[in-house]
């Protein structure tokens, strides 16, 4: 940003004594000292590091429309934006991550926590985010990092999670969701109410897990204390003991030829279960339905034990100030302001400020999609294209039941190091 | 390439090196001329192959945390990867059944795609009399290579899956009851990926050494009253083993490394050494990982070296 400040420095001056004055000390505040910037010097481009969950071009595009803001994608892997966030901070302005990822970010001191007060929407971010429980006022669940834990930081500049709400806003919420077994109705012809069943034999060669060690450990957990094999403190953060007690399970169902495959993307769980490979697996909400999409029987399935769920939002990285740093603000405001999450809980995830996401949708989507009552009229994906038809009910059910269902959060364990050598060795078994 | 030729050329060759005598219309030293036209070579290699190798070694002796490199001499990164290699005996530990996994998959390879790309190359420098067909049915072996490598893998999932093509050709005609299930997913998938992947690096090398055979010698070992097959033994086996060298290492080094391949045919669930540093990367481990790339540079290094033992390549060519 300095760069581009001296390069434009003299046009800049001109302009000041024009027009720009005003604009110029509203957006340069806290910026480059002494040095009042122009909103006009510069195009508005913001690059948005992400994974492709929130990436959609419609959103964008009305984003360019509304703020003037244009958003460039750089799409990677959950893993692959942690590691770019490591090694090359300068490469993206406003960062797209998971909450779990916090515990490795922060600390780098490679982001930058943006400030509530600056958020419009920030006192109408759903309850979960701020205080674990649903709306309706169900507690959710913790293990794991729970998004309440890591959501605010001591100070501006401070690597301690605050235990307290402050004004320092690790990752502003965006998008959530609660996962859980995806299943083949047609194939396994049965109800289906636990985790314990993915190690069925009755499924031998057909289920299939995560190959993502810090998510897939915790699908296993579920399916260990599902089984009643062991009780964890914390599904989220296990002892090494427990490292060992899940991957020996584990072990012990691959070397059985439980699982037919392990996937690592949307799309190769997708092909697993359209294709009858698999038909119990760990799954993602839009994953299942895009499997429904192509007109084969597939299930988000509710278990007793509860959801695993992640959770997603928006900082910047350390090196965004100035201007840039105001349209980051400006693009965040967007962002929560109703388009987006509209389109997010159109596609089956769940949006951060719920009240503005409603007025972005007809009475009869958000009464689907959020209060599980069966559709009016057909369900159409925010690309147009029929998803359900009138009188289907959600998987899951409503917010309140699926949120109020949440049992643990994906996480990066104190462990991880030994955890991720047990995985190679769970892969080599 | 004559001398005036090269003199002319090298000059321009690399642009600005050596403009003070390039400038003379002097001869070069035969020497210095090698050292011009090996030069661009010898700097990608050291810019992009052994500066960074060197760099990879240090880290593997660095410390790390959650989130960062700690550059503070450690082993922690190799005693971490040969953990329980010893109190587990007479069990394998992760890293030696990994390693076994990887030379079982890499030899199956190799053997099948030498059998393959000898016969090919056979047929193509012997049974094949015109330059013109042996030039067409050359470049026939290279289409596969006009898609990516990812997309020549993946075609073959609806094609073995289990209600894939083969089965349900296989379960109509009755010849089995029930799909087969190893057909994807297993080790069986992994290695006919990679033989269909990597023939045709045995094959290149191999006709390359055929071609080069002086047909007198064929005709002397007729003319002696060696059989068909005495003549394959000790003519033209040995006068192609450069080639077979050479197509040995392509395909040995390919297959070591790989595990993109590994993973995708192999459902994930087929150990790699390759496999083994993409998730340490991934965990940001990464001087665990350098660890293992060194490990695996290692091993590799060890096949090939014995390979050359077999044949001296520098003596052959």
């Amino acid at each position: 940003m300095t760069e581009t400040t001296r390069k434009t420095g003299v046009s800049r001056r001109t302009l000041l004594k024009g027009t720009a004055g005003l604009a110029g000390l509203a957006a340069g505040s806290g910026a480059i000292t002494g040095f009042p910037y122009v909103k006009s010097a510069d195009a508005k481009v913001l690059r948005y590091l992400g994974t492709a969950v929130n990436e959609g071009d419609d959103i964008s595009k009305q984003c360019l429309k509304d703020t003037g803001i244009k958003i460039e994608y750089i799409t990677a892997t959950t893993d692959d934006v942690t590691k770019r966030v490591m090694t090359q901070p300068n490469s993206f302005d406003v960062l797209d991550t998971e909450y779990f990822s916090l515990k490795k970010l922060v600390p780098s001191g490679n982001i930058l926590a943006l400030d509530a007060k600056k958020i419009k929407e920030f006192d109408n971010i759903t309850p979960v985010f701020t205080k674990g429980e649903t709306p309706g006022g169900k507690k959710i669940g913790g293990q794991g990092t729970a998004p309440w834990k890591v959501l605010y930081l001591e100070g501006k500049d401070s690597k301690k999670f605050a235990t307290s709400a402050t004004e320092f806003v690790t990752l502003i919420p965006t998008v959530y969701n609660a996962d859980t077994l995806g299943i083949r109705p047609d194939l396994i012809k049965r109800p289906i109410s636990t985790w314990a069943e993915l190690l069925n034999p009755e499924f031998k060669g057909k289920a299939s897990i995560l190959n993502i060690p810090s998510i897939g450990i915790m699908d296993a957990a579920m399916v260990v204390e599902a089984s009643g094999k062991y009780k964890y403190a914390d599904k989220g953060n296990m002892t090494k003991e427990e490292i060992d007690l899940t991957m020996k399970v584990m072990t012990e169902a691959k070397k059985a030829g439980q699982f037919r495959a392990f996937w690592k993307d949307f799309n190769e769980s997708v092909n697993l279960m359209a294709s009858g490979e698999t038909v119990i697996q760990s799954m993602w909400s839009p994953a299942v339905t895009k499997v429904r999409s192509m007109g084969i029987p597939c299930t988000f399935q509710p278990l007793k034990e509860g959801y695993r769920s992640w959770a997603s939002g928006f900082c910047v990285s350390k090196g965004v100030s100035g201007q840039k740093l105001e349209w980051a603000y400006e693009f965040v405001n967007w962002f929560l302001s109703g388009f987006a999450g509209a389109y997010l809980n159109r596609q089956g995830y769940y949006s951060a400020v719920l009240s503005t996401a409603k007025a972005h949708m007809e009475p009869y989507e958000w009464a689907y999609w959020m209060e599980g009552k069966p559709a009016e009229k057909d369900i159409k994906a925010p690309d147009g294209s029929l998803l359900e038809k009138a009188g289907a009910v959600r998987d899951g059910g409503s917010y309140e039941d699926r949120m109020g269902g949440v049992a643990c959060w994906n996480a990066v364990m104190d462990e991880n190091d030994y955890m991720v050598r047990k995985w190679n060795e769970f892969i080599a078994a | 390439m004559s001398e005036e030729v090269l003199q002319q050329a090298t000059p321009g060759l690399i642009p600005g090196s050596g403009t003070a005598r390039a400038a003379k219309p002097t001869r070069l030293s035969p020497s210095f001329i090698s050292w011009l036209q090996a030069g661009p070579m010898m700097l990608v290699f050291l810019a992009f192959f052994l500066i960074p190798l060197v760099f990879v070694v240090i880290v593997s002796f660095w410390d790390y945390n959650e989130y960062q490199l700690l550059p503070a001499f450690s082993g922690r990164g190799y005693t971490d990867t040969f953990e329980g290699c010893i109190a587990q005996l007479p069990d394998l530990c992760t890293i030696g059944k990994t390693y076994l996994m990887t030379l079982k998959l890499c030899f199956m390879v190799w053997a099948i795609t030498l059998f393959v790309g000898f016969c090919v190359a056979y047929f193509l420098a012997f049974h094949v009399k015109s330059k013109t067909w042996q030039m067409g049915l050359s470049l026939l072996c290279t289409i596969p290579f006009w898609t990516s490598n990812v997309i020549r893998m993946i075609a073959w999932i609806p094609l073995l899956g289990r209600n894939g093509l083969v089965n349900s050709g296989l379960v109509k005609t009755g010849l089995i009851n029930h799909p087969l299930e190893w057909l994807l997913f297993s080790e069986f998938s992994v290695v006919l990926a990679l033989v269909h992947l990597f023939t045709f690096f045995m094959v290149v090398p191999i006709f390359n050494s055929m071609v080069r055979i002086d047909k007198s010698l064929i005709e002397a070992a007729y003319d002696a009253g060696a059989t068909g097959f005495q003549t394959l033994v000790n003519v033209v086996i040995p006068l192609a083993k450069p080639g077979i060298v050479i197509g040995s290492i392509f395909v040995i080094t390919i297959v070591m490394g790989d595990f993109i391949t590994i993973g995708v045919m192999g459902g994930q669930q087929i150990a790699a050494a390759g496999k083994i540093i993409e998730t340490r990367v991934n965990a940001l481990q990464f001087p665990a990982a350098a660890a293992n790339a060194v490990i695996l540079l290692a091993i590799t290094f060890l096949i090939i070296t014995m390979m050359s033992r077999i044949v001296d390549i520098k003596k052959e060519l």
